[in-house]
């Protein structure tokens, strides 16, 4: 008795929707482009490294966040140990958000919806738009006279143009849940799809990208034929 | 109440050209970013082994 393959092979085509999802995945996407162990040569430059620093201090946000969600607001007002995870916290979001905008600002002149990666660029333009209201939400959530201000600020600017009564950032509970829950599942969900996103297309090379490795190949050329 | 104002809020200081207005902790902020950005696209990045080995 020989055990028969479940759902085919891949000889044939597969007849049920997870075997299609897993052939597309296969093609789409396969071990080598998912988990690369080398990039293209022009990756070696700063500007490259803004997409992963971006990503360590949104780990570190998580992270920090999770202990104060834990302790609540008592304790990383007035313990030594609070307020340093507090500052953790906040500054972790300040660094996010400014690697996160040289990041974006860097790929807005490369161009880098170039080469079929405009869903690329539109999930990383999302992702700051959801990443803003996360911080906002944040901002609201301090509990403390900074919190007030500017929830009452952002108040007038939200029933202005008339989300107010759904979103009502003078609502504590609300913005907790929000910030603690919602944005930031948002946030991991269009991250990952980015991620993978970059990891089907490539990373975009820069616009001179062509000509340095021409100029390149042109000058190892010339060596070869010096040393000849 | 005792301990919201137990809590420190200290207003920053602004900054204003006409129209516009920028408190110093932000205006630090925005500088940075672009003093970031900048060197990003002007300091050499370090080499590897392998591109070592490429030019002897």
């Amino acid at each position: 008795m020989s055990a028969t393959p479940v759902g085919g092979s891949h000889a044939s085509p597969p007849s049920t929707w997870i075997g299609r999802l897993r052939t597309k995945l296969e093609d789409t996407l396969p071990y080598e482009k998912l988990l690369p162990e080398s990039q293209p040569s022009y990756v070696a430059s700063w500007i490259y490294v803004f997409g992963v620093l971006t990503l360590a201090a949104l780990a570190m946000i998580i992270a920090s966040g999770a202990v104060l969600a834990f302790e609540g607001p008592a304790w990383y007002h007035l313990s030594s140990v609070g307020l340093f995870f507090n500052s953790l916290h906040f500054w972790s979001v300040q660094l996010f958000f400014t690697f996160m905008g040289v990041h974006l600002v860097g790929k807005f002149w490369m161009a880098a919806w170039r080469g079929n990666r405009a869903k690329t660029w539109i999930s990383g333009v999302v992702s700051f738009v959801v990443a803003v209201g996360a911080g906002l939400t944040g901002y609201v959530l301090q509990t403390n006279f900074d919190s007030q201000w500017i929830a009452f600020e952002a108040k007038d600017g939200l029933n202005a143009v008339g989300v107010g009564a759904w979103f009502n950032v003078a609502n504590v509970g609300q913005m907790a849940l929000i910030h603690v829950f919602l944005l930031p599942a948002v946030i991991a969900v269009i991250v990952v799809v980015h991620l993978l996103q970059v990891r089907v297309h490539g990373v975009v090379p820069p616009l001179d990208a062509e000509a340095v490795e021409s100029a390149r190949t042109a000058r190892a050329a010339a060596s070869i034929e010096g040393v000849r | 109440m005792r301990l919201l104002m137990s809590i420190p809020a200290d207003p920053p200081t602004y900054l204003s050209w006409g129209w516009v207005s920028v408190s110093v902790p932000n205006l630090i902020g925005i500088l940075a970013s672009v003093a970031l950005l900048l060197l990003a696209l002007l300091l050499p990045f370090p080499t590897g082994h392998e591109d070592e080995q490429d030019e002897s």
